[in-house]
């Protein structure tokens, strides 16, 4: 393993270079998060499979590729280069734009915030509110977690920082969108994001993680997100990275009293992906819903890893993630719930539902639960198969061509995961980039789109 | 219209919610019984009294040999004194006049009457209409009713022991088939002791025109009863069987270790149904009868489904687990259960489900409720083998615990060797009941309602699948085993 | 007469003392709101007037137009008109969700003398009433309130509100946890039941939904007590304040209205 070692030096090098840049400036604060997040990375290393929690997601690759963090003025892209990124149909409140790891003050629009919502990049929050992000920040996300969390906060440099004003209902979405541009060595970034969400208020987060030419590179992101009471918050990631690119993301969720957090994933690009979620609900009477689809292909690996924690009584969680899997695809689904002591009435329901396109796809779901009170209404279910046989055979009894049919029920399986998603923008694209990689995909693209 | 029979249903409780045990009394009768003891000797008097043919009794002594190097199993979450299997009767009879009765007209009247006293009228002009009945006295069965009709279909229902010389070929091809006399240490011991139980044999795409029904009622004192059943279902055949226990109220506790063997052929479908109503014991906990039961059915051909239902709510202690082994392509199995316990009752019951044809399905659906000191376990297994592609489970079990000295415990195994396997599982726990009844009561519903409409309500899933007469009977003993656990 | 009169009100649980002498007085037609920090007192108040057992009145009363209710039972309190929205509706597995509400109408019916209603007519009441929360006529079919999402089991206790047309309703946090959608929804359900003769006790936690059930008066309820009477604009103060005022203070016993 010299080689890990080795690459955990340039870990170490970059960070260096890093800290030598920034000179004095910044908060000792943030400083210290960085520096505890490095010695917790030195310590433990990359996880292996003898890691419980990583028993079915092997990151050797990534441990191995030696990556560099882009220097500013890093990553150009132009406006033109924008415009296919951004989703058709969605009309944004806001929009953040990072160009590898970089915040970009000319492809980001915040003008049309209404009063009492403010989004801007952390590192100019920093200057401009450092009390509510010190407050906020690495609470929720802690370094000891996770060996990639640790890593995120050792290069803990930019992201957003977005707030909400108690009170204040936003319908349009706010987008987060990292862009990966085609570079010379692999490139890593670590997007920090914190989403503070006061009283009574209602707000939908989109973010997005895409390519713009880039191919291998590593995106590690954190997202701590913060809900007041009574608020109801919508979170989306948008995963659509290149095929070569690793990407981590983990959002952690704080819940207040009667709080509601829907949390919705789409997972399509990247060769080796782990999507995080970890809800704390912390008062009574939070409702949290996990909705996830991933779609690996080729060699694809998706590893969704959720972790819900009832702490208070009477709240509620459901998890419904599906996968459809082609090729030599893999993918992990790990749904660990636990009810804390005392929390009642909890009302917990987890299910994973599989669709192997193809014999040689594998999938590993793992149900775990931790029950210390005695109340309680925990569900959980996975299944994994194929296509119905009987539903393919009545389709083509039909006339419907085999490719057809089964671009047809592949959709229908997708359908439900869809249409949870309240942010119709979303599901489409999704369902879109679903179609594409389906023979036969683009006439029921074009049927649906017509009735 | 579902929801007025269960506003009916829930008025009748109201009724009967002051009932106690009914069956706790003692008819006296003159009987005929070996003296308490195991040995060869014992078995070779039980096989004689039943001129049974050598083969039988060979397997009766193979299996008694075989229990000899076995010891009680400790791995279930139940808790008794030591059984002394020497304490025990292992034959008592009622005294018969002659031959034994060839028809209801030449049965004691002392035992139609206990059985009318049971609610079980053997009379056929006042019998349950649609309803055969085999009707089990202490280690022997007395009466079985609706026989010629069943016969002009080529069924054949009667005692176990009149099977043996009846349908000899019958017996000896099915008999251990499906719980080998090795099986485990209560099943092999009914193996050697076994006295009597009913035989059913359902030919080919016969469609069995009525419900049959074994009535078990220990009497005797000092006595286990140790019956066995087993009912076959030819290709295409269809039967729906329904078991009912009672025991008289005794301090000491009495042990009952049956054996029940279910198979069906190709497309045959077995439903066996059972009202378990065993002495629970007192409110001490003083007395009751020790129930450990092996039942397993064998989906033998494709397409063939076995169901289990069980409402148990007597015995002081409860261990079975109805088990299906899915062998043919398309075979289903079925496990629907009500366990209840009150004061110092323990249950441990479940299911095993071994899938290893190919589209074979298993539902698993058991309600356990909880009161007083009263210990309820669910203990399931779930096994796919690899060559059951496409199988699929669905297990939901649910406790119910009614105030906070009893107990509820679910142990499931689940074993999955091929990936195209559906499972699902579902597991609630939840502590009644003062929540839902203030709620029901703070619109205006009193508490006999409210409480019948909760334990309704928790068991419906399982009471639909009960042949309708027994439905509200079961309804009925519920609420006789809660009196007392809520207000 | 005041419909509803709470005097001196002292009340226990598991031995330690919730509520410390609380009076209070609705009169037909009148919307009182009580607002308070966490742990003072204000679901225990909903649950005694509606009357759970768990709870120990040490002292004091609650009359019903001039009369006690203390002695009854929760059932004989409901068909005499007493309402309250849970802050947790209670889920009953395998209870229809039309037999709950049809064993309750009927229950109500026959307190007031009246006959039961033939499935007919309680259909035709159920589609009338529902139409009222914008409820989902599905979730009739299914058990009481098992997997209803967060808005749907608060819009049925409304829907419940409506049906049983009670002389006094306390709605216990009806509106905790809505989105604004289901919050405007919920509100119009209640204040379609505004009625000259039919008082509320509106409690809550957050100023908001005030906005939509305009309330006639406001208090505040801070360790066991009334500390404070007033308008609406009472909550908006509350909202930017919080309740920082009355809780450095010895607070002071004071009598609503």
């Amino acid at each position: 393993m010299t080689d890990v070692i080795d690459i955990q030096d340039t870990y170490a090098e970059s960070f260096a270079r890093l800290s030598a840049r920034r000179g004095r400036s910044g908060p000792a604060w943030v400083q210290a998060l960085r520096e505890a997040g490095l010695e917790h990375f030195r310590r433990v290393g990359f996880p292996t499979l003898r890691d419980e929690d990583w028993r079915f997601t092997n990151v050797k690759p990534i441990a191995q590729t030696p990556f560099v963090l882009p220097e500013p003025p890093a990553g150009k892209l132009g406006a033109d280069a924008l415009q296919p990124l951004l989703i058709a149909g969605l009309q944004p409140a806001a929009r953040l734009v990072f160009v590898d790891g970089c915040y970009s003050t000319e492809l980001s629009d915040t003008s049309a915030l209404p009063v009492g919502v403010s989004v801007q990049s952390v590192a100019q929050a920093l200057d401009a509110d450092p009390a509510t992000i010190q407050s906020h920040m690495g609470l929720a996300a802690e370094a000891e977690s996770d060996p990639f969390i640790a890593l995120n906060a050792a290069f803990l440099e930019d992201g957003a920082f977005v707030r909400f004003a108690d009170n204040t209902t936003l319908k349009r979405p706010i987008v987060l969108l990292s862009v990966a541009t085609r570079r010379a060595q692999a490139a890593m970034t670590h997007p920090r994001n914190l989403i503070v969400v006061g009283r009574s208020c209602e707000a939908t987060v989109i973010e997005h993680y895409a390519s713009a030419g880039g191919e291998v590179y590593l995106t590690n992101a954190v997202t701590e997100l913060v809900v007041g009471d009574n608020s109801t918050v919508h979170h989306y990631v948008l995963e659509l990275e290149s095929e070569q690119a690793f990407n981590l993301q983990t959002l952690k969720i704080r819940q207040g009293r009667d709080t509601t957090v829907n949390s919705h994933t789409a997972l399509l690009g990247g060769a080796i992906v782990r999507n995080n979620v970890h809800p704390i609900m912390d008062g009574e009477n939070g409702h949290c819903l996990l909705n996830g689809l991933y779609v690996p292909r080729g060699r694809q690996h998706m590893d969704s890893f959720m972790f819900v924690e009832h702490a208070r009584p009477h709240c509620d969680s459901r998890q419904f993630y599906k996968g459809i899997l082609a090729d030599r695809a893999g993918a992990v689904f790990s749904g660990r719930i636990k009810v804390h002591p005392g929390a009642q009435k909890t009302d917990a329901k987890q299910t994973n539902q599989n669709l192997l396109l193809s014999g040689e796809a594998t999938v590993d779901t793992k149900p775990q639960l931790e029950i210390y009170a005695d109340d309680v209404k925990c569900t959980h279910g996975a299944t994994v198969g194929e296509l119905d046989e009987q539903a393919m055979y009545y389709l083509q009894a039909r006339g419907i061509s085999a490719d057809a049919a089964r671009a047809m029920l592949t959709y229908a399986f997708a359908a439900e995961s869809l249409e949870r998603m309240n942010v119709p923008a979303i599901g489409e694209l999704v369902g879109r980039e679903l179609l594409s990689r389906l023979p036969r995909g683009r006439l029921l693209a074009h049927l649906l789109e017509s009735v | 219209m579902g929801d007025t029979k269960e506003l009916e249903t829930a008025r009748t409780l109201e009724a009967i919610a002051s009932e106690k045990y009914k069956y706790g009394f003692v008819t006296d009768i003159e009987a005929e019984s070996v003296p308490p003891g195991l040995s060869e000797d014992v078995i070779r008097l039980i096989s004689a009294k039943k001129g049974e043919p050598d083969w039988l009794l060979e397997w009766r002594l193979k299996a008694y040999r075989h229990w000899l190097t076995m010891t009680e199993p400790t791995w279930a979450f139940i808790h008794y004194p030591p059984i002394d299997y020497q304490q025990i009767v292992y034959y008592s009879a009622p005294k018969k006049k002659g031959d034994g009765p060839k028809s209801l007209e030449e049965v004691d009247p002392q035992l139609l009457e206990t059985y009318a006293k049971l609610g079980i009228p053997l009379n056929e002009q006042k019998a349950l209409a649609g309803v055969a009945v085999d009707a089990v006295f202490d280690s022997v069965s007395v009466a079985t009713t609706f026989r010629e009709t069943l016969a002009k279909e080529g069924i054949v229902f009667c005692s176990f022991s009149e099977a043996v010389k009846t349908h000899p070929e019958l017996v000896r091809k099915y008999l251990g088939s499906v719980v080998p006399y090795s099986d485990n240490y209560f099943a092999t011991l009914n193996s050697a002791v076994f006295s009597d139980g009913s035989f059913c044999y359902i030919p080919k795409g016969i469609r069995c025109p009525m419900e049959l029904s074994t009535y078990f009622r220990i009497n005797a004192a000092q006595t286990g009863q140790f019956e066995r059943t087993l009912i076959v279902a030819d290709e295409g055949a269809t039967v729906s069987y329904l078991e009912g226990c009672t025991a008289p109220m005794r301090d000491e506790n009495q042990l009952h270790a049956a054996v029940v063997e279910l198979v069906a052929m190709d497309n045959a479908t077995i439903k066996y149904s059972t009202i378990q109503n065993w002495y629970p014991g007192d409110e001490e906990g003083k007395g009751g009868i020790y129930n450990f039961v092996t039942k397993r059915g064998k989906c033998a051909g494709h397409h063939s489904h076995i169901s289990w239902t069980q409402v148990e709510t007597g015995s002081a202690i409860t261990w079975k687990y109805p088990s299906c082994i899915l062998l043919g392509d398309h075979s289903v199995g079925e496990f629907y259960s009500v366990a209840m316990v009150n004061h110092f009752q323990q249950a441990d019951t479940g299911t095993k489900m071994i899938h290893i044809g190919k589209d074979t399905s298993s539902t698993i659906v058991s309600k356990g409720i909880s009161a007083g000191r009263g210990q309820n376990s669910y203990r399931g297994q779930v096994k796919i083998l690899p060559g059951a592609d496409h199988a699929r489970n669905f297990t939901q079990c649910d406790s119910l615990l009614i105030g906070d000295k009893c107990g509820a415990h679910t142990f499931p195994y689940i074993e999955v060797k091929n990936p195209t396997a559906h499972m699902e599982h579902e597991a609630t726990t939840s502590k009644v009941g003062e929540d839902q009844l203030f709620y029901l009561n703070q619109r205006g519903i009193d508490d006999e309602n409210a409480l019948s409409m909760i334990v309704n309500g928790f068991c419906k899933q399982v009471f639909r699948e009960l042949p309708m007469e027994f439905a509200v009977e079961a309804t009925k003993l519920l609420s006789i085993s809660l009196e007392g656990s809520v207000g | 007469m005041s419909l509803i009169e709470i005097k001196n009100l002292h009340v226990n649980i598991e031995g330690k003392q919730i509520l410390k002498g609380l009076n209070l007085a609705i009169n037909p037609g009148e919307v009182h709101s009580i607002m308070g920090p966490n742990g003072s007192g204000k679901s225990t108040l909903a649950q005694v007037i509606a009357g759970n057992t768990a709870f120990e009145v040490t002292e004091g009363d609650v009359l019903l137009e001039g009369e006690s209710l203390l002695g009854l039972s929760a059932d004989e309190r409901a068909v005499k008109g007493v309402f309250m929205a849970f802050q947790y509706p209670v889920e009953i597995p395998g209870v229809s969700n039309m037999i709950f509400l049809k064993a309750a109408v009927n229950a109500v019916r026959a307190a007031r003398g009246l006959e039961e209603l033939d499935a007919m007519d309680f259909l035709a009441l159920v589609k009338q009433k529902i139409t009222l929360v914008e409820m989902d006529e599905g979730l009739l079919k299914r058990s009481v309130n098992e997997g209803f999402s967060g808005g749907e089991k608060k819009r049925n206790e409304v829907f419940q509100l409506a049906l049983l047309e009670p002389r006094f309703a306390v709605l216990d946090e009806t509106d905790s946890g809505l989105d604004i959608d289901a919050l405007r929804i919920v509100a119009a359900g209640v204040n379609a039941m505004r009625a000259k003769d039919r008082g509320f006790l509106v409690i809550t936690h957050y100023q908001r939904l005030l906005n939509y059930i305009v309330p006639d008066f406001v208090h505040v309820l801070v360790d066991g007590r009334i500390v404070e009477s007033g308008d609406k604009s009472l909550a908006l103060h509350l909202e930017d304040k919080g309740y920082a005022d009355w809780l450095q203070t010895e607070p002071q016993p004071a009598s609503a209205r």
